[in-house]
């Protein structure tokens, strides 16, 4: 019995809940969001990461209406969005800083967007509850905004936005007051809350980490326009360009020339040195510049030359960083290039082979590298 | 606790007593039997009756009262709306001239306010009396709303308004469901500040008063031209208790509400 993959990006028969349409914000001068255009999903769970200022914020704040695109227009489930007010739309947020109201108590917090829109008072105090008891709240209802811990905010500004049920829920950096352990509860909080009502998120920020957890597509942006936007898997495994690559995760990138040979490339990457074999679906010519992205963890680390290895090449050990579970080490090869290897420290440490300045091997597949273009 | 050395003791002494010496010699004398205010001839409260049956004073006192809520109240809503457009507008030319304009009057001599707000009513022929007052001191005293309630406005987070926008309220909904009850403080205080300035303003009211309606101050000020009265010294003292009492209170309710918010929040952290 195999289960259904949610993924309506591959099926050319869903149609989009939301529309980007060669969307360009300009600001005077600046241009935040580039002649932009893509597609949203309904319950997608769909992340827009970057650096700051790369225009992400800016996206969700036309989605939420409070900015509108200078050229081009936003769809939202076939209709137009541009010409409707904030208070008009079906889109709720959350943000960054909350934004709860501080005169009232979580219950009120809870109830403001409900009692907006003249619903009956018993209907409203359902749906408080029933968001209190989403988010665990029950026992905060009566209390103000300061008189709770930041979790407990972060919590009431989603119960806050969820509670009018909308089409489409943006999250603004929705975790960054948080502490590190806190934060990645919530995450996995947040992907049962989304799971649970099946609402469409789209969540903003600059966390890698963070996007690659939730989302079930995430965008890299920069400079007001999206680089890549996939699943996290592909985004990692299958970046389409050398700032993706580095922008997620760790990498090494080296450059050199490809050449054809056989059913993939030989890299030459420095003067007299063996070349490195990668296989790739992207088709290079005999001497274009192309850089080779290897992730650390897929590069192993050895005392001897590993046999049949497809790429192995020589250096000393530069720097190790230890992180408990993980060490990285930082080898350094005669070329001056240096490439990093990540290893699970399934030994006590007392036991571990190797130390700085040590010569070591490091090898790697064909298939273990990305292929880029320069 | 240290105690106190002589030296702290005697500045104490002397900073307290040019402070209020004043006004203890004037409320002692509020109580004096001889209508020679600088005689004591025993105690009475005798004056208080005479001024209660006075009616120049109380309807002076009564013109105060109604000029102060008024023009207090004028000027709370045209600050505020001022301050608003201040903080939110952003940038548009003549912003710098605009707040400098605001904030002007507060520096402006009083005699010039009063003078020019005289020529103005004169050359519209509008006559003077209650009314006149009310806006010369809704003009002054709404600079000082605009100070108190920008100054709060500053440090509001606009996303309180945005989140109220997002969900559902139309713009003057935000403002009155979220906006106003937070700067409410702020809104409340310049109200206060402008009652005051109102009450024991005597410059510009007695520019813009006619002969239909005196304030007290002015009432006061032109008795005593006539010669010291001590029934002045039973209305000063009782002034003085009015504010003293109002201020005692106001900071007990400031500082059981600062009370118990820490103790909320202490709640919270262990909760």
């Amino acid at each position: 019995m195999s289960q259904t993959v949610f993924a309506p990006w591959n099926d050319p028969d869903v149609k989009p809940l939301i529309q980007f349409k060669n969307v360009t914000k300009r600001f005077g001068d600046f241009i935040a969001i580039d002649n932009q255009s893509f597609d949203i999903y309904a319950q997608e769970f769909f992340a827009l990461l970057g650096p700051s200022g790369c225009g992400k914020t800016t996206m969700m704040r036309m989605l939420a209406g409070f900015e509108k695109p200078t050229e081009g227009t936003i769809l939202l489930a076939g209709q137009d969005i541009a010409p409707i007010p904030p208070n008009k739309r079906a889109v709720n947020m959350m943000f960054q800083s909350y934004a709860l109201f501080p005169h009232l108590s979580v219950w009120d917090n809870i109830a403001f967007g409900l009692k907006r829109d003249r619903m009956a008072t018993d209907a409203i105090a359902a749906r408080v509850e029933e968001m209190l008891k989403l988010t665990r709240l029950e026992k905060f209802a009566k209390r103000k905004p300061h008189q709770i811990s930041g979790g407990q905010r972060q919590r009431v500004a989603l119960a806050r936005s969820l509670a009018k049920a909308p089409k489409l829920l943006l999250l603004d950096e929705p975790l960054g007051a948080l502490d590190a352990k806190l934060r990645q509860d919530t995450q996995f909080e947040l992907m049962d809350i989304q799971e649970k009502t099946g609402t469409t998120f789209v969540i903003v920020t600059h966390d890698q980490e963070e996007a690659m957890t939730v989302a079930s597509r995430v965008a890299v942006m920069d400079h007001g326009r999206i680089i890549q936007a996939d699943t996290p898997a592909r985004i990692y495994e299958m970046p389409n360009c050398v700032y993706v690559a580095d922008f997620i995760g760790d990498v090494t990138i080296i450059e050199g020339r490809a050449t054809k040979s056989g059913d993939g490339y030989d890299i030459a990457y420095a003067e007299g040195q063996p070349t490195l074999r990668a296989t790739t679906d992207k088709s290079f010519e005999n001497g274009q510049t192309c850089h080779l992205a290897i992730r650390p963890e897929k590069v192993t680390i050895t005392a001897e030359r590993p046999e049949g290895a497809a790429n192995a090449v020589q250096g000393k050990i530069l720097d190790i960083a230890y992180l408990g579970n993980l060490s990285t080490y930082h080898v350094e090869l005669p070329t001056g290039q240096i490439i990093k290897s990540q290893i699970a420290n399934t030994r006590r440490l007392s036991r571990r082979n190797f130390t700085w300045e040590d010569t070591v091997w490091l090898s790697w597949t064909e298939t273990a590298g990305v292929l880029l273009e320069g | 606790m240290r105690r106190m050395t002589w030296f702290n003791a005697t500045s104490l002494t002397l900073g307290f007593a040019f402070l209020y010496l004043p006004m203890v010699i004037l409320i002692i004398y509020s109580f004096n039997e001889s209508k020679l205010v600088t005689v004591w001839a025993g105690f009475s409260t005798k004056w208080y009756g005479e001024l209660f049956r006075n009616e120049a004073f109380l309807d002076a006192a009564w013109v105060t009262l109604r000029v102060a809520v008024v023009s207090s109240t004028i000027a709370t809503v045209l600050g505020t709306m001022a301050a608003l457009v201040l903080v939110r507008a952003g940038r548009f030319p003549g912003r710098t001239l605009f707040s400098g304009m605001i904030y002007a009057p507060l520096v402006m001599p009083e005699v010039i306010t009063g003078l020019s707000l005289l020529l103005l009513f004169i050359g519209i022929g509008l006559d003077r009396g209650v009314f006149t007052i009310i806006l010369a001191h809704t003009t002054f005293s709404m600079c000082y709303v605009s100070v108190v309630v920008s100054s709060r406005l500053v440090s509001f987070d606009r996303s309180l308004e945005e989140a109220a926008l997002d969900l559902g309220c139309s713009p003057a909904q935000a403002f009155r469901l979220v906006t106003l009850p937070i700067i409410a403080p702020a809104v409340i205080s310049g109200w206060l500040l402008a009652f005051t300035l109102s009450l024991d303003d005597l410059v510009i009211a007695s520019f813009a008063a006619g002969p239909s309606a005196t304030t007290l101050p002015i009432k006061i000020w032109s008795s005593i031209r006539l010669g010291l009265s001590p029934e002045i010294n039973a209305l000063s003292t009782i002034l003085i208790s009015f504010v003293t009492v109002g201020v005692i209170s106001a900071s007990l309710a400031s500082k059981r509400a600062s009370l118990r918010r820490q103790a909320e929040e202490r709640a919270a952290v262990h909760a």
